[in-house]
């Protein structure tokens, strides 16, 4: 059915140097050397074994919500009430400890909790078909509101000696990783092989690129998008159970603004909000970076609120820069 | 802003706007190559051409998106370079696109004055004089509606109309209409017309790109006619034929445009019985044989299309039977109808049909994606297999298959999503609006390709709304006249005459 001489179509196109470099994941990897070169040179404890090891508490239980949260965002969808759902989670685990569940209720409780809650999100966004971002502003108050209701200005602090055990020691004695930071690196082994090597991650990148040409194509975009939400939900609720064994403690305001962090985990690994674009190595270089940036800080005595300020800015350039550098190479005359 | 030619019109024939060797490459294809051409005052030039000859490179130079990498545009005797649609604007240029792009939630008058409102010293909006010049804009050509409208109340012919009102409104000397009949009825592509003589009567230079060619030999001047980036021919529309111009452009002759194929009818495949749904579509039957092509004529709006989609499982049925092969099937979503072996390429295709930003091999699989799994993997070398195969079948124009699939021509898209469709490996293949907006060239390698499919045995659903397509093609067409079947005509017993009075209405079936 040719008009002309068919044309001979390459596999793909030579990769270029410059290609690679401007990859976002490259800047990633540059900001983190940046982080940890500048973290040493301020601080002498930085670059300690145990120190570093304690660091990765602080960010692990966020880095696990923010792999379920990169593939929400990458298919136009969000979820904001996922510290809601670590508060609501939290209560959970505090009335069966109060009840005197043993640890495997314990463990599966919050799991369990969390993906309800991501369940009532999801059926509210796919089934009603209402904005994720105002369903989930909606559930924030919600869920929160729900657990602050049956706590009041109270707060659960008493928990078995095995659940603290998994959330305050090191799963592997040396070198030493917390239970948070192995869970965390394996999932995102998972998140990554799943994403960018299976089908179905194929068909992630489809919905956030096209999901009425997605449903045209075979996809179930619904189911999958409710999937998602269950996801994020069950994730949230694993990481209450983790730092809820780490604080030995449920309070109201347990988990306060996280979902902002984990947010902004995401977005800096370069997943587009507008969905669509991608991966898990980025959001888990991103997690790193800003893990490590606030640990090497409040090393040195820097507040908390100027932590958060630095690393405001550190999101808005960095999501600037390469933006900024590639108009440039564009406005250069070309030929 | 600049007004070149504000009161008094130039006198027709006079040049308005040089092309003066221009050449743009994008990385790995050639788009334009040493083209020069002319826009009169008072004139309608046509821009013919394959898609992929070049035509919207042209569009988006003049249009200031694109800069050229060679050449010159001169325009009211002054050489230009434009560095933003701003600057094409300001040199007295305004284009009507394919696509119209503007404001849904705003008012008439606003998105005609949108970047150019008149503002009072105080610097806010002065609003009645901005109602005020639209409607005289409005009323200028003819327009039946207000200024205050919002634009999505507006039809496709109205809003084009807005868009000309823009152009209008900037003193715009060159006007360029892409593809501007593409979504009109023959009614409003009458008011269309009108409204070109007008602006020919007031000395504006207009750039025509159409498709169809008897609008060209109806409406325009002069042509000029572009193939594979370069210019081919020009000259007085007078001084050509249809045949030759479309021998220029795509570089043979078409003796044949609806070669239709000798092929054997075999048994039914689909047997649809009484396919409902509450307001788009009642009762409609059909059997569709293996080998066969069943053409679905109908006017805009007579539920072809929506039916079709019910039957792929977009949307639900309140009623009705779907037999494949003896087998009654129940379908609730795309994933059925696929698995099932029924493929849907649906008419919009940037919006239905492909996933623009991923590459030309992610949209070929996507339909067929759990075929290349291998042990849980998603195995990449089988994925180019497949790429490659229906590629080349249909002569996918790319450098590469990890290209952008929005990076090619819309007649290449088109052939990316027909072949994602191939992949599914269907056994019923429905093609809604194949050829709408794509060149004859590629319209008549559809065809052709049309033919191969149903020689090879699937049995293919044609909708379209050209008849001499469906009447070319099809074994026998079923009318569709709002909403219900009016008649089904057998290849030999129809006329144009009596499927279109099906279509209207005009003469109800027996």
């Amino acid at each position: 059915m040719s008009l002309a001489p068919r044309q001979d179509v390459a596999d793909a196109a030579p990769k270029s140097i410059a290609d690679r470099l401007l990859r976002w994941e490259s800047i990633l990897v540059v900001l983190l050397i940046a982080v940890i070169v500048g973290n040493t040179a301020i601080s002498p404890y930085f670059l300690d074994i145990y120190n570093l090891s304690d660091a990765t508490y602080n960010f692990s239980e966020k880095a696990i919500v923010a792999l379920a949260m990169a593939l929400l965002i990458l298919v136009r969808e969000i979820d904001l009430s996922v510290a809601a759902i670590i508060a609501l989670a939290s209560l959970a685990i505090g009335l069966a400890a109060q009840a005197g569940a043993g640890l495997p209720v314990l463990l599966l409780i919050g799991p369990l909790v969390g993906a309800a809650c991501g369940a009532f999100n999801g059926f509210l966004v796919t089934r009603i078909a209402l904005p994720s971002i105002v369903v989930t502003i909606g559930t924030m108050s919600l869920f929160r509101g729900l657990a602050q209701v049956v706590l009041g200005d109270q707060a659960i602090t008493q928990y078995p000696k095995n659940l603290t055990a998994i959330g305050q020691s090191y799963l592997i004695k040396w070198p030493p990783l917390p239970y948070s930071f192995v869970i965390f690196l394996a999932l995102a082994v998972i998140f990554a092989v799943v994403l960018h090597k299976t089908a179905l991650g194929r068909k992630l990148y489809a919905i956030g690129n096209n999901p009425v040409a997605a449903r045209f194509s075979g996809i179930p975009v619904d189911r999958i998008r409710f999937m998602l939400f269950v996801l994020t939900g069950l994730l949230a609720g694993l990481a209450a159970v983790l730092l809820t064994a780490r604080i030995g403690s449920t309070r109201p305001n347990i988990a306060l603004g996280w979902e902002l962090e984990i947010i902004t985990a995401v977005i800096l690994g370069g997943v587009s909000i507008a969905g669509g674009s991608g991966t898990i190595p980025g959001v888990v270089l991103a997690v790193f970076i800003l893990g490590l940036a606030t640990f090497g800080l409040s090393l040195v005595n820097v507040p908390g609120i100027v932590i958060s300020v630095l690393l405001g800015l550190l999101l808005i350039v960095s999501i600037a820069l390469p933006i900024v550098v590639r108009r440039l190479m564009q406005k250069r005359p070309a030929g | 802003m600049q007004k070149p030619d504000a009161s008094s019109p130039l006198p027709r024939g006079e040049p308005v706007l040089f092309l003066n060797g221009v050449s743009k490459s994008f990385p790995g294809v050639r788009a334009l190559n040493d083209v020069s051409f002319t826009l009169r005052a008072g004139e309608v030039t046509a821009l013919v051409g394959e898609n992929g000859a070049g035509k919207s490179t042209i569009v988006k130079i003049l249009t200031g998106i694109y800069a050229p990498d060679a050449g010159e545009i001169v325009v009211g005797g002054q050489q230009r370079q434009f560095h933003s649609p701003r600057d094409s604007w300001a040199a007295g240029i305004a284009a009507i696109h394919q696509e119209t792009v503007m404001f849904d939630e705003l008012s008439v008058a606003e998105n005609i004055f949108m970047g150019h409102m008149p503002g009072r010293t105080s610097g806010f909006i002065d609003w009645p004089q901005m109602r005020q010049r639209t409607a005289e804009l409005l009323k200028s050509i003819e327009a039946d509606f207000d200024p205050d409208d919002k634009l999505k109340q507006l039809s496709v012919a109205q809003k084009h109309m807005v868009e000309i009102a823009r152009a209008l409104s900037h003193e715009a000397s060159v006007i360029i209409m892409d593809e501007p009949t593409a979504a009109l009825s023959r009614n409003e592509i009458d008011d269309l017309f009108r409204i070109i003589a007008q602006l020919k009567a007031a000395g504006r230079a207009i750039m025509f790109i159409s498709h169809k060619f008897d609008e060209i030999f109806r409406v325009a001047d002069s042509f000029v006619c572009l193939r594979d980036g370069e210019k081919v021919g020009d000259g007085k529309i007078s001084g050509i034929t249809e045949p030759k111009l479309v021998s220029m452009m795509v570089g043979r002759p078409i003796d044949q445009v609806f070669p239709k194929r000798d092929i054997a009818i075999g048994d039914v495949v689909l047997k649809v019985e009484g396919l409902s749904n509450p307001t788009e579509f009642a009762d409609i039957s059909f059997e569709l044989r293996r080998g066969e092509i069943l053409g679905f004529y109908g006017l805009v709006g007579a539920g072809r299309s929506e039916a079709m989609q019910c039957l792929f499982g977009m949307t639900a049925a309140s009623s009705g039977r779907i037999t494949l092969n003896g087998t009654p099937l129940s379908i609730a979503s795309p994933v059925d109808a696929i698995a099932a072996g029924i493929s849907y390429v649906p008419e919009d295709r940037q919006e239905q049909g492909a996933v623009l930003p991923l590459s030309i091999r992610e949209n070929i699989t996507l339909a067929s994606i759990g075929s290349h799994v291998r042990n849980f993997f998603l195995s990449k070398p089988s994925e180019l297999d497949a790429v490659r195969v229906l590629g080349r079948r249909l002569d996918v124009r790319a450098a590469h298959w990890e290209q952008r699939l929005g990076d090619l021509s819309g007649g290449n898209q088109q052939k990316v999503v027909i072949a994602k469709w191939l992949a599914a490996k269907p056994k019923v293949i429905i093609l809604d609006e194949p050829t709408k907006g794509i060149d004859i060239g590629s319209k008549a390698a559809v065809h052709d390709f049309i033919g191969e499919l149903a020689e090879e045995g699937l049995a293919v659903i044609l909708i379209s709304s050209e008849l001499p397509e469906i009447m070319g093609l099809a074994d026998r067409v079923v009318v569709m006249h709002e909403g219900r079947i009016s008649n089904i005509f057998k290849r030999g017993t129809w006329s144009a005459e009596t499927i279109v009075s099906a279509a209207t209405g005009a003469r109800k079936a027996a």
